[in-house]
């Protein structure tokens, strides 16, 4: 329950103030720019435009210089900015088999064609502090080789293998309309392409520790990494007054596409599931885990139990949004006063009555042993 | 009637550019970079969709920022542009850009300087698909046993 309260403006004004200089930090040191946050702290601000649902470098970067680095309170920023803004329609799907790789490594298939590009990864660092970097060294320029011929088409693994009908094909596109949580409320059993756009935003420890909880036998579902990709793609919108699509610019993006044991039926023999992941930026673990996350929602649709968190829908989705979680979560730090209060006469009450039965009642000596002692 | 496709490239490479760049592009075509407001320029949503698997139904992926900018040339001709971002000026002035390149006589030379930016543009992906290029796995299987 809420009630208003009065007072406090003076006080909260001047802690806005105090926020700001504390935001600042030792006024000695060099103020931080936006665009070093944006190049330098880039798989933050990825995280918080994926998180914040709205791919926007810069701002994403000043909603972390205006969090203190805060992630939860950058997508609260970022998820409060998009409200503001009208929406002018939607891109055409993008094409993640004609990405401009910056990482492309695949756990299943050593052979590719277009083959395995490591690109820019912790992967096989040896996770030592650099006190070189401290010191602000610049770095060694990278290495440059020719790419190989059958770089320019490096088709999804997941195509090479549905080719020989052990993958099962993607949902088809039936042209049927594209349900959104940001317009509509979810309904349960929610459709797969929702689920995908709230696990999409959904918070990275959440959906990692869920992820995690699959691996662990929490509704085990046998996962491999068919591909990760990290990269570019050009993004196609066709404005009403136009008539014919424009490229709105290109955006980063990391998908991961997880396969999983078998499944078959008698009208289908035994063939490889799959688990779908797509974040904004480079952001692979969060894509990994929402794919593992995606395989294990999919347990009633392909006919197994359903019995763990991670394959009940309504407990991921509705407990995956940062935003929503610290929401609820922090409200509690508000003034509950008189919530309280009626809390506060009950167990005064409760106490009374335990006194007064306690009065009348002649005690049990073999109760209280430490008096007999 | 120019041909569309060549519009849109047109249309792309402008939106790729910097203001500067758009700004040499219209002195070198002659073009004088007045022109009136049929929208002014807005930013706003597009809700970005991927695909299930890569290849499936669509699903909602989440939104980017876009700006738009619809202007007229005294002449008449309009111009319009959507570009990701925030940035209101550029996107007036690819507009503007679009709108020049639609009159036959400022059309060879805003071509002429979107491709010399798209050239530039794709100089530095070359550069950076070679150091992605030098991050490739070449593997070899050792041999073992008697064969």
């Amino acid at each position: 329950m809420y009630v208003a309260v009065k007072g406090g403006e003076a006080a909260i004004d001047n802690a806005h103030r105090l926020l700001a200089e504390a935001r600042r930090g030792d006024p000695a040191v060099p103020d931080l720019g936006v665009a070093q946050i944006r190049e330098q702290m880039r798989l933050l601000v990825d995280r918080v435009m994926t998180e914040g649902s709205l791919y926007d470098p810069d701002l994403a970067a000043l909603a972390l210089k205006q969090a203190r680095g805060d992630v939860v309170e950058a997508v609260f920023l970022v998820r409060a900015y998009r409200t503001t803004l009208p929406r002018f329609g939607a891109t055409a799907p993008v094409d993640t088999g004609a990405m401009t790789l910056t990482r492309r490594i695949s756990a299943t298939f050593k052979d590719l064609p277009g083959g395995q590009v490591l690109g820019p990864t912790f992967d096989y660092t040896h996770r030592l502090v650099d006190f070189a970097l401290g010191d602000g060294a610049d770095p060694v320029p990278a290495a440059e080789a020719e790419p190989e011929a059958d770089a320019a088409v490096c088709p999804r693994v997941t195509d090479l293998l549905g080719q020989a009908g052990l993958l099962e094909p993607s949902p088809p596109d039936a042209g049927a309309p594209v349900g959104d949580l940001t317009r509509e409320p979810v309904d349960y059993p929610a459709d797969r392409a929702v689920r995908l756009q709230g696990l999409a935003r959904g918070d990275e420890g959440f959906i990692l520790a869920l992820g995690y909880s699959t691996q662990r036998g929490y509704g085990r579902t046998h996962p491999f990494v068919g591909e990760i990709r990290v990269g570019a793609v050009a993004l196609e919108f066709t404005p009403e007054e136009l008539g014919f699509p424009v490229c709105l610019g290109a955006v980063d993006l990391t998908e991961c596409q997880m396969i999983n044991q078998f499944h078959g039926s008698d009208a289908v023999p035994p063939q490889f599931t799959r688990g779908y992941g797509l974040v904004f930026g480079q952001g692979e673990r969060k894509a990994m885990a929402m794919a593992l996350v995606d395989r294990s929602l999919r347990a009633a649709e392909l006919g197994e139990p359903v019995v763990v968190p991670a394959q009940d829908q309504e407990f991921v989705l509705a407990h995956c949004d940062s935003l929503q979680a610290t929401g609820f979560v922090e409200h509690m730090k508000l003034p509950h006063y008189v919530d309280f209060q009626a809390e506060l006469d009950l167990v005064r009450r409760l106490r009374a009555e335990h006194a007064a039965r306690a009065a009348d009642s002649v005690p049990d000596e073999s109760a209280w042993p430490e008096a007999a002692e | 009637m120019p041909d569309p496709a060549a519009r849109q490239r047109a249309m792309a490479r402008a939106g790729q550019a910097t203001l500067d760049e758009l700004h040499a592009a219209l002195a070198q075509a002659g073009a004088n970079p007045v022109a009136e407001d049929l929208r002014r320029p807005e930013t706003g949503l597009v809700m970005v969709r991927g695909r299930i698997g890569g290849d499936g139904r669509p699903f909602n992926a989440g939104e980017a920022t876009v700006t738009r900018a619809a202007v007229r040339l005294p002449g008449g001709e309009t111009g319009f542009a959507y570009h990701l971002g925030r940035d209101r000026d550029r996107a007036r002035l690819a507009a503007i850009v679009d709108a020049h390149w639609q009159r036959p006589e400022a059309r060879p030379a805003l071509d002429a300087a979107l491709a010399a930016i798209a050239e530039r543009r794709a100089e530095a992906a070359a550069q950076a698909a070679r150091k992605v290029a030098a991050t490739r796995v070449n593997f070899f299987t050792l041999a073992r046993g008697e064969d």
